[in-house]
Order: C-alpha cells, then structure tokens, then sequence
C-alpha cells in the first residue's frame, strides 16, 4: 500500500482495526461503545502499569541486593 | 497446486490427448506426469498422507494433473476471525436484551405474547445469526437486477436509513456493474442471438405454459425433442427432463432408494441431495469431502456388516456425488468414484448441476473432463439453470432406469411441464455447444470458459489470495475468514462496479467464509484484468492476501522428475 501522507496512514490502520474487531458492521452508537470500553481498558492498563511498576521495580532491587549485595559485608564482618 | 511454466506445455499435451479422444498411452511421458503431480501434491497442498496414498494408489486412473489444493487457515487469522464473531455475538447479546426488555423496537419476528409457554421458535443460533449478524450486512445480498444478468449488468440502487432491516430504492440505476456472481459459465444468459430469436419465435407458437403435467395433456413434441438431444448430447440411452432443478434431485432420490437401501452422500453434498436422501428413508452415511478413502472404508464396511441389526445385505447402496462442488470449487474425484463403484457393486448418482456445459473439452461435464465413458454412470443429473441459461434439470441413464422413473417420480407425475419457450432456450443452446448449428461458437465458449477459468485462478494465485478448488473448475471461492471482511468485500468492490457473491456461515462453516467468483465464457480478457485488479486493490486495502505461498516464485520450483524418481512405488 501507497500512503500519501501520516493521515491516509492512520485512516488506514483504523480501517484494519475495524475489520479484524468486526466492529466494522456495528452502528455507530456500538462502535463508540466498544471503543470507549477498549480503551478505557487500555488507558486503565498504561495508569495501573504508571503507579505500580516502580514501586514493583524498587522492591525488586532491595530484595535482590538484599541477597546478593548483603552476603559479602557479613563473610568480612566474620573475618575481623 | 500450481502448473509452473515448465510444466504447462506438457501438461497442454496430455489435456490434448484427450480432446483428441485417444486413450492415453501408459508410456513414461504419462507416468512421469503422474509422479510429479503426486510429488506435487505431497509438497505443497499440506494434503495429509492419506490422500496422497489415494493418490498414488489410483493414480494411472488420471490422465491429466488433477490439482486441488486448500490451503489451509492461517492461525492468526483463524484466532482473529474467532475474536471478531465473539465480539459480534457479545454486542448481538445486547441488542437482544434491548429488544427484550423493549428499549429498541424489534424489526424481526419474535415468540408471540399468545404462545409464551410454547416451544421458543426463534431462539436457536441461527436466528440468533439472521438477527445480529446477517442483518447488519445484508446490502450484500438478494439485490434486485434490472438487465440481463451477462458478463455486465445493471444493479437497481437501493439504500437503507435503519441499518439493513429496511431498503428504499433511489430510483437509480448501478450501470455496467461486472458479473461475477452468475452461474453463466457459458454466457447463454442474454437477450440477443440466435438463442433468444428462436426461443421468440416458440413463444409465437407455443405460447408459455402447457397448463398441465408431461402425463396428462402436458407433453409437446418440442419436450421430446428435448430429451432425445439431452440424452444424446451426453452420450446416454435416455434421458427426462424436469422443469426444477432442485426438485430433479430431491424428488428422483426417494423414487430410486428406499428402506432397507443405503445412500453414501459426500459431506459437502447441496441441499437437494440431501433432502432427497432423506425423503427417501434410507440409511445414509456421509464420507468426508472428495475423500476416496473414507467412502472405500465406508462401501467395505456396509458390504462386511450389511444393515444393523438385521445383518441383512444392502438391497441397493448408492453413491452420491456432485461434478463441481459450488462452494468449494473442487471436482470430483470421478475416476476413483467409478472405479469404487466398480468393485464393490454400488450404483452412483452423479450430480452435474455445475460441472454439465462448464467441463470437458467438449462441455459434457465432469465424465468428459476425465475422458471416461458416461455409461459407467448409473444415474447422470443435471441442471439446464447455470450454462444453458434456462431452467430445469434432467436426468439421464439406462432405458430401463428413465422408464422406471417417468411412472414412479414424483416429479415426473405431479409437476407441470416445461414452459416451451424454456425448452426451446435449452434446446438451442444445447446444439451451439454440439455443434449442431452449424456454427463453431459453443466449441468457442467452451475453450474460453476453460482458458478464463485457468487465467483467473492462476492470477489470483499470483496476487496471494487463498483460492480453494480445482485448477479447472470455474467456481473460484477467495477466502475472506473475518465476519467484517464478508460485508466490507462486497461493498467495497460494488463501489468499483464489480458484482461479486460473498457467501458466509450456514452455507459455509463459521470461520470460512468466502466470497465466489463465478467464471463465465462471457467474459472478455479485458473484463478479467479489471476485476482483478480492482480484487487486487480491494485486497490491499482489507489484506485478504493470506497465503503464504506467494513469496515462492512459480518458476524457481524444481521440476525434473528424476529428482523425485524415488517417490512412486
């Protein structure tokens, strides 16, 4: 496919998203509903993954450190 | 699968042969055709092993490439198209609960309040289908046509303010719209020439109906004629008309078998053999589409154990099977069916609604494709509907056999006769492709038919479609899977002026669907190359180009057959 431009693009994409959905044959009041529903979900999965993430991130470092940086400094604290 | 380009004069050869009715020699250049379109199938048809040893087993019964391919589903695709009927179920759930609890006025017919506690009658899942699928892209379908449905025609415009449940018509007219959706295989569906000039002039004499059946005052001369040419067009003894198609079928089934009789009906069988099949009250076994082994397993098993229960032997089995399946695009199987016949003493019905006039080089139907002797035959059907451009079926056989059932079919006893106007248009038609009118020009149509037949597959091949079917067989069903795709192919391509059938679910199994293309002789090389490219634009802009077998380059494939030497047994 031949796009002239970024716009034609995405018209494009949205076509294909509506075919492989089916929600190509659904009135616009359904589409609307699935979109929302969709993204919704989407936009709920990017803010859980925001918030959460790093925190998950952090605990994950301390527990490994914990076991893999805290095991040295004893072993020297045995040998003094 | 595919002919490479290396292969194509040799197997121009062996087709000659057999227009030339010589036998075939069993000589190396035949074998070794043999070889390589078995190695072929191995390879690239995905064909599981047993079809090939089928394959293999009868395969000095062919004397020409018999190449079938079905290619299978892609995963993804099958995932998605699944994704895409639970996303339409889910949003058909709702409006039906909206429709219950009267928020949204239902268009459709519902359970009535009076019969509350009554059986549901529009609960089960194909109307659950009709309500929340099919309605929404019904614009595709049942469009009213206002000129001959030719190689062109004119679609009345028809619009809906209330999604599909209800059409206005503007009043204007879809001019020049390609017909790819008719069964016209040999273009006798027109308006002009020496067909509809003759077929004027038995109006003037005739005038339209008889006005009673063929056993009462019904029988005109021109339905004898009829008959003694169809019987001699197919190379028969005798053969009986009948003025539907469908009732050909369906009533001449129970008039052969009966009780204590078994039917073996291939799965993919039309709807007229299957509801004969079952007026007729017999046993019926159904083997898997095309599949010699299964209905070998099937013939060994009701000869071996004989009816259930009783153990008595079968009084008759007959094997029904159709030329061209119209949803698949296959032939069948026709050398290998005949041959099981033969050995195991079975009667065989064939069904040539669309092979008769669109196969063979001399449009005799499926028999004259493979070169075999219509005798073998027992009971020869067919419809005068698709290439002749008429209406009605036949039925041709052994005398004996069209005596039989002039006295005993329903059909034969109760329907009215053919309109003469119909006969004469079957008549006529029926001596262009004979020759017999002195005019080369049903010889013509056949060749083209044959040659549109292999130029469209072989592009649409090329361009990357999914194609089912035989090389030959003028049915080109595309694969298209998503319920999406179904409504937005056919709107798509009627924009472009392109008329084409879609076909899904309950003619086709749920993720299969599929729009088919209907090769006609009528259809000039120009006409063809805008279709197709307008298929292949449509294609890109849905990404129907599926198969996955594009990317080999059709010359590139090894074919020198002592590479596979070791293969043949």
């Amino acid at each position: 496919m031949n796009f002239k431009n970024l716009r034609e693009y995405l018209a494009w994409l949205y076509f294909q998203y509506l075919l492989i959905t089916g929600i190509y044959v659904l009135e616009p009041w359904e589409k609307s509903i699935f979109n929302s529903i969709l993204f919704t979900a989407i936009a709920m999965v990017i803010y859980t993954s925001y918030v959460f993430v790093p925190i998950h991130v952090r605990l994950a470092l301390e527990f490994f450190s914990g076991i893999c940086g805290g095991q040295p400094e004893s072993t020297v604290a045995l040998m003094n | 699968m595919t002919e490479s380009p290396a292969t194509k004069p040799v197997d121009g050869e062996a087709c000659e042969r057999v227009k030339n009715g010589l036998k075939p020699e069993r000589n190396g250049l035949v074998r070794s055709l043999h070889r390589c379109h078995e190695r072929q199938y191995k390879h690239h048809s995905l064909a599981d092993e047993e079809e090939v040893h089928t394959a293999s087993h009868y395969g000095s019964l062919y004397t020409q490439p018999f190449l079938e391919s079905f290619e299978e589903t892609p995963m993804l695709v099958a995932v998605l198209t699944y994704m895409g009927y639970g996303i339409l179920t889910i949003f058909g759930y709702l409006r039906d609960f909206l429709r219950h609890w009267k928020i949204e006025r239902c268009y459709i017919a519902r359970e009535k309040e009076e019969q509350r506690d009554f059986v549901p009658l529009y609960q089960d899942f194909e109307n659950f289908y009709t309500r929340n699928l099919y309605m929404r892209i019904r614009d595709n379908w049942n469009r009213p046509i206002c000129s001959v449905p030719g190689a062109k025609m004119d679609l009345m415009e028809r619009m809906s303010n209330d999604y599909n449940w209800t059409f206005e018509y503007t009043g204007r007219v879809v001019q020049e719209v390609i017909n790819m959706g008719s069964y016209n295989y040999l273009g006798f569906a027109e308006n002009t020439g020496p067909c509809a000039d003759s077929v004027a002039k038995v109006t003037a004499e005739y005038g339209v109906g008889v006005a009673s059946t063929r056993q009462e005052t019904g029988n005109l001369d021109k339905h004898e004629e009829m008959e003694k040419l169809v019987a001699q067009f197919l190379g028969m003894e005798s053969a009986m008309a009948f003025g539907m198609g469908f009732a050909t079928n369906s009533m001449n089934i129970p008039a052969l078998v009966g009780k204590g009789c078994l039917i073996l009906s291939d799965e993919l069988n039309h709807a007229s053999l299957v509801l004969g099949a079952r007026l007729s009250g017999s046993t019926i076994r159904v083997f898997k589409h095309n599949n010699m082994q299964s209905l070998e397993k099937l013939l060994r098993e009701a000869i071996v154990h004989g009816q259930p229960r009783t153990h008595r032997p079968w009084k008759k089995i007959l094997i029904v099977v159709e030329g061209i399946y119209s949803m698949e695009g296959s032939i069948v199987r026709l050398p290998e069916v005949i041959a099981l016949k033969k050995r195991y003493r079975a009667y065989l019905y064939l069904d040539e609604a669309h092979s008769i006039g669109a196969l063979g080089p001399r449009g005799r139907g499926v028999v004259d494709y493979f070169g075999l002797d219509p005798c073998d035959v027992d009971v020869l059907m067919g419809t005068f509907t698709k290439s002749f451009g008429a209406a009605g079926g036949y039925i041709a056989g052994k005398r004996e056999l069209i005596e039989f059932l002039r006295s005993h079919s329903h059909s034969a006893v109760y329907a009215t006769s053919m309109s003469p106007p119909v006969v004469e248009q079957i008549i006529t038609s029926m001596k262009c492709i004979m020759g017999e009118d002195g005019t080369t020009i049903g010889r013509e149509r056949v060749t083209q038919l044959a040659e549109n037949t292999v130029y469209f597959r072989r592009r649409l091949r090329e361009l990357g479609f999914i194609i089912y079917g035989n090389n030959d067989s003028p049915v080109v069903p595309l694969m298209l899977y998503m319920p999406a795709k179904i409504g937005a192919f056919g709107r798509e391509m009627l924009k472009r002026n392109i008329g084409v059938v879609v076909v899904g679910f309950p003619a086709t199994p749920i993720i299969e669907s599929r729009a088919r293309f209907c090769i006609s002789a009528a259809h000039t090389t120009d006409m063809l190359d805008r279709a197709l490219s307008v298929i292949s634009e449509v294609g890109d802009l849905l990404q129907l180009k599926y198969s996955r077998h594009r990317k080999r380059p059709l010359a590139a494939r090894p074919f020198d057959d002592s590479v596979y030497e070791d293969i043949d047994d």
